[in-house]
């Protein structure tokens, strides 16, 4: 009798994409995805014309937890391992990019790829040996990850580098010259760029040979192995790829919040990522987008609410946005385009 | 198409510039008008540290009974509270919308040492009164550098002091072992405590033990201190794990001299549960009366408190400090703004926070007034002594200062 | 370090880690029914003794407060299922996940405005003093070890003795055969809510004495006893218990360490646990996963 929690028990369901072919209301769904792309770059790329720096701030604030949860999404949606530690990631790269910018004064685009690189290493190597656990057992290591980053920073000998509980500053970075932009644009149109690029490689990475490699380890490990595919380096592969783009997303969430401490890096915030993640969309790289709005500007929703019970109305919406959405936004997104659709022609 | 496109980014764009306009104020006094002072303020009403919000929640209450007795100087004051969870990110994400969203007049006691840190710059940068913050670290009394920025409570380290100038003078010979919380809370006493014992600190203290928040218990941590064969015990800890520390040096039969930090000495919410014999002969030091100590029931210092907590707060704990804390910073905050008049304007409520005179509030202990100056970012500075009974907290010796830095 | 505080340490440990075990158990409890883990018991736990302490405080004796709590806890777990948990019944396991997470705000959030924040004792009902009269382990947290012990046998015994038991294995593993012979399934999962939530219950009391009530009070021990039911085997009861001692255990004799003291203590503890895992993936007493083809 075989017994206890396999990937399938913890991953969804492969995503079903609507058949091409159908269209909404004349107009074919290659062309309004074509079109809701459009708009959404032109209102990305005029929104900070407009808004205040304020919410300049929160827009690349939202964008970071995207890219952060993109990386989750990554590993847990398309590849089948779930993981609560990915805020140790985004720690890592937080740091390399705190420690770069304030104690060696690198400049700060120098940081991400730094805090991407040694992302890929440590994540790979964690996932090395996370190859022999699975579901919940995955879970719980990667939790234990988690829990134990905060009290790492704050370990008395590493204080000169990290700063201990008084943690680092960063200089916010100007424009480059020339650009009429200040600083909060500047680093908002420099996320945009980031993300963008990020986004369009999962985009290829995952519609790609690997790409498949990696979803078939998720949707049958067994089946995939007797078809070649080298699970575990895949799986490892995975597990780096996955750190590298949540450490790019904590070296710039230092950038744009200007301050690294211990507290910004507890176990909630890897259960942000993932309540992230399954708000937007397991397994959907435009949900991770949404997820990142979401994290955002919820808590803030909540607080509106009630203030006394601010953590107890943020419970009661993320169930009752499970109860709307059970498969995230991406998976509403695809409810309604099948309802309205029709075959084209 | 391409019409549609147009005509959606314009109606964005309006909506957008609709939405984040600021509202009209006088252009030299923000966050101010003919009839409102906007003061905004981050507290953690989410998630672990979310016992710390009451802080928050007796500052709107008090706020309320300064507007329903007529405000100040004609104007009521709109208090604008922010959860930030005690996440720094959040933290700057929230003042940064009280700054630049609402256009608050000052920042007034943020809490947390993390948190403030994470906005201290940007305040400053701003030139927006970072006022009273609600933490004990050290590093907000700092004119030179950071002109916008004013602490409020006695800070951990010269408490700590206050300490090792005792055990200097009672015990010089003492072997003392250190529970404490691993953050700048805890850290920042023990360092307050080996600065004032100076070059003896290393042959004095004998153990150190740290714990995280999520430790269940502090019994381990316990016994190897007693192990130590330490004979004083510096407990600096909050009151959940000091009432834990307390009982499980009882339970285990060591008898130290035990010295216990300011933020958990209340009779009710934490000796009470340890249980009050556990916790006679413990040592502490103060500055406000705790509103579970009976002796301080008939003054009227703490009858206007609580007549105030019945009134503006029914539903706030009364026995915790936290309303004590909020209650008299509101005060303090109600009191630079009169002295303010009619020149509400950063600058000038800067100036006023920089020059209270021996301002005394009727819940703090009898002789401690607040102070500040143009190099004293310091309000509080005085502590007083007092020895656990079984019952009330004995007050000896003289109101002592904190002095930084010697 | 002499042998006296090393034996203190371990004896300390296997005290706290009663704690963990029956934290543990009701891990385990929730997982036979439901096949995945609740984040929100420890919560649920804080919760229920809440409960407790308010029939205490209104006047009830021990006994009728801890039984009445019992069966409020019960019907509570069955009551989460039944309307919490059934619409979203086919939705992925990751969503049901995030339920779970917003119940544990929502539990938090409601235990410390209804209830604030100072800590509250709560009552022992084992007399007071040290096993034995002596100093190494208090009557009360050899009291919670043999009451931890009780309930994982009759845990044990439901699950291989009795009929219902066997129809809950079922249901939990495999839903469409078991209905297939008659079990109903539903029922059986709403069964297993409510037995987790009243063994969580348990734990939350005799747990409160120790570390005094207040609504943060299951955040640390959640952990610890989650990594104690999968260190022991997350699908085997007595593994779990067994796991949440040794969590314990361990905990205690690692702040002996000279270098690493109290300030890695979690680390090396948790660095230990997974190091466990890597020996024996799914735990040491869980039973082998072995997919063949």
């Amino acid at each position: 009798m075989t017994v206890g929690a396999g990937p399938q028990a913890v991953i969804p369901p492969k995503p079903v994409r609507p058949p091409s072919g159908l269209a909404v209301a004349g107009i074919s769904l290659r062309a309004w995805r074509r079109f809701w792309l459009v708009l959404g770059i032109v209102v990305a790329l005029t929104l900070p014309l407009f808004a205040g720096s304020f919410t300049t701030f929160q827009l690349t604030q939202a964008a970071i937890y995207a890219i952060a949860i993109l990386g989750l999404n990554l590993l847990t949606g398309f590849n089948g391992q779930f993981s609560l530690g990915h805020s140790a990631f985004y720690a890592i790269g937080a740091y390399t990019a705190a420690i770069m910018m304030d104690q060696w004064e690198i400049a700060y685009y120098w940081t991400l790829p730094a805090a991407g690189l040694i992302c890929l290493v440590v994540g790979f190597l964690f996932g090395l040996p996370a190859l022999r656990l699975e579901g919940l057992y995955l879970a719980l290591a990667t939790f234990a990850l988690a829990v134990a980053t905060p009290q790492i920073l704050k370990f008395s000998p590493l204080e000169e580098w990290t700063g201990g509980v008084q943690g680092i500053f960063i200089l916010k970075p100007d424009a480059p010259p020339g650009l009429p932009l200040d600083q909060d644009q500047w680093l908002y149109y420099f996320t945009l760029a980031v993300t963008a690029v990020l986004f369009v490689c999962a985009r290829s990475l995952v519609r790609s040979r690997t790409g498949r490699a990696i979803m078939a380890i998720r949707d049958n490990p067994i089946a995939a192995r007797s078809m070649g595919i080298n699970t575990a380096l895949y799986k490892s592969l995975t597990f780096g790829v996955s750190a590298l783009y949540t450490g790019v997303a904590g070296a710039l969430g230092a950038i744009v919040v200007q301050f690294v401490a211990p507290d910004s890096f507890t176990f909630l915030l890897a259960v942000t990522f993932l309540v992230g993640l399954v708000i937007g969309g397991v397994g959907s790289i435009p949900g991770s987008l949404a997820g990142g709005l979401f994290v955002l500007f919820l808590p803030n929703l909540a607080e509106q609410i009630s203030k006394g019970l601010a953590w107890g109305v943020y419970g009661v919406i993320l169930i009752l946005l499970i109860y709307v959405m059970p498969s995230g936004a991406a998976g509403l997104v695809r409810l309604v385009t099948m309802r309205l659709a029709k075959p084209s022609g | 198409m391409k019409m549609t496109i147009l005509a959606m980014s314009l109606l964005s764009a309006a909506l957008a510039g609709a939405a984040f306009a600021g509202p009209a104020a006088a252009a030299d006094m923000p966050g101010v008008t003919d009839t409102t002072i906007k003061i905004g303020n981050t507290n953690p009403y989410s998630g672990p540290a979310s016992a710390y919000g009451t802080i928050g929640k007796t500052i709107d209450a008090y706020f309320r009974k300064v507007n329903a007795e007529g405000g100040i100087n004609g104007r009521t004051i709109e208090f604008i509270s922010y959860d930030d969870g005690y996440s720094p990110p959040k933290t700057v994400e929230q003042t940064r919308k009280l700054v630049e969203s609402d256009n608050v007049a000052v920042v007034f006691q943020g809490l947390g040492t993390p948190t403030n840190s994470a906005v201290h710059k940007y305040l400053n940068s701003k030139k927006v009164p970072q006022l009273f913050v609600a933490t004990g670290a050290t590093k907000w009394g700092d004119p030179e550098n950071y002109p916008w920025t004013i602490g409020w409570q006695p800070n951990y380290q010269s408490e700590g002091r206050i300490y090792a100038k005792y055990l200097l003078e009672e015990k010089p010979d003492a072997k003392i072992a250190i529970l404490y919380q691993n953050d700048d809370y805890g850290k920042d006493y023990v360092q307050g405590l080996k600065d004032g014992l100076g070059d003896k600190a290393s042959s004095m203290i004998v153990a150190e033990e740290s714990y995280e928040t999520s430790d269940p218990t502090v019994d381990s941590q316990v016994i190897n201190l007693k192990s130590s064969g330490a004979d004083v015990f510096f407990n600096v800890a909050t009151p959940k794990f000091a009432a834990q520390a307390i009982r499980k040096v009882a339970e285990l039969g060591w008898e130290p001299l035990h010295l216990l930090n300011n933020v958990s000495n209340s009779p009710g919410a934490v000796l009470e549960p340890a249980g009050l014999e556990n916790s006679t002969g413990i040592i502490s030091a103060f500055y406000h009366m705790d509103p579970t100590d009976s002796q301080w029931a008939d003054h009227p210092g703490y009858k206007e408190w609580l007549a105030f907590m019945d009134e503006y707060y029914p539903d706030g704990d009364k026995k915790s400090t936290f309303t004590v804390f909020g209650y008299l910073a509101a005060q303090t905050m109600e009191h630079v703004l009169r002295q303010a008049g009619d020149d509400l304007s950063r600058e000038n409520i800067m100036k006023q926070a920089a020059s209270i005179q021996d301002l005394e509030l009727g819940m703090l202990l009898p002789g401690i007034k607040i102070n500040t100056g143009p190099s004293d970012y310091f309000p509080i500075e005085q502590m007083q002594m007092a020895r656990f009974n079984g019952t009330n907290w004995e007050l000896f010796g003289e109101i002592i200062s904190g002095e930084i830095g010697s | 370090m002499d042998a006296y505080t090393i034996l203190q340490q371990a004896i300390s440990g296997v005290a706290t880690g009663g704690i963990y075990a029956s934290v543990a158990l009701a891990v385990v409890m929730i997982y036979r029914a439901i096949d995945h883990f609740n984040f929100a018991q420890g919560e649920m736990a804080m919760f229920s003794t809440y409960i407790a302490w308010s029939l205490m405080h209104a006047g009830l004796p021990y006994w009728w407060a801890f039984i009445l709590t019992l069966a409020i806890s019960f019907l509570g777990g069955v009551l989460i299922e039944r309307v919490i948990f059934r619409p979203i019944h086919d939705a992925p396991v990751l969503s049901h996940v995030v339920v779970f997470i917003g119940l544990l705000a929502i539990f938090n959030s409601a235990a410390g405005f209804i209830w604030d924040y100072t800590i509250k004792p709560f009552p022992s009902p084992f007399a007071s003093g040290g096993l034995f009269g002596s100093t190494l382990i208090s009557l009360h947290k050899a009291g919670m070890i043999a009451v931890t012990l009780v309930v994982l046998g009759l845990v044990y015994a439901f699950f291989r003795f009795t009929e219902v038991g066997l129809a809950m294995r079922a249901a939990a593993q495999n839903p469409e055969s078991a209905r297939l012979v008659g079990v109903r399934v539903e029922w059986m999962t709403a069964l297993g809510w409510g037995m987790a939530a009243a063994i969580g219950a348990v734990a939350g009391m005799m747990i409160a004495h120790d570390v005094y009530l207040e609504p943060n009070m299951m955040i640390g021990v959640l952990l610890y006893g989650f990594a104690g039911a999968i260190v022991g085997g997350v699908d085997s009861p007595g593994g779990a218990v067994f796991g949440g001692f040794l969590v314990g255990i361990i905990e205690n004799l690692v702040g002996l360490v000279p270098f690493v003291g109290s300030e890695l203590k979690l680390t090396v503890a948790l660095v230990l646990i997974v190091g466990v895992l890597m020996v024996r993936p799914s735990g040491i007493f869980g039973t082998r996963v072995v997919r063949r083809v």
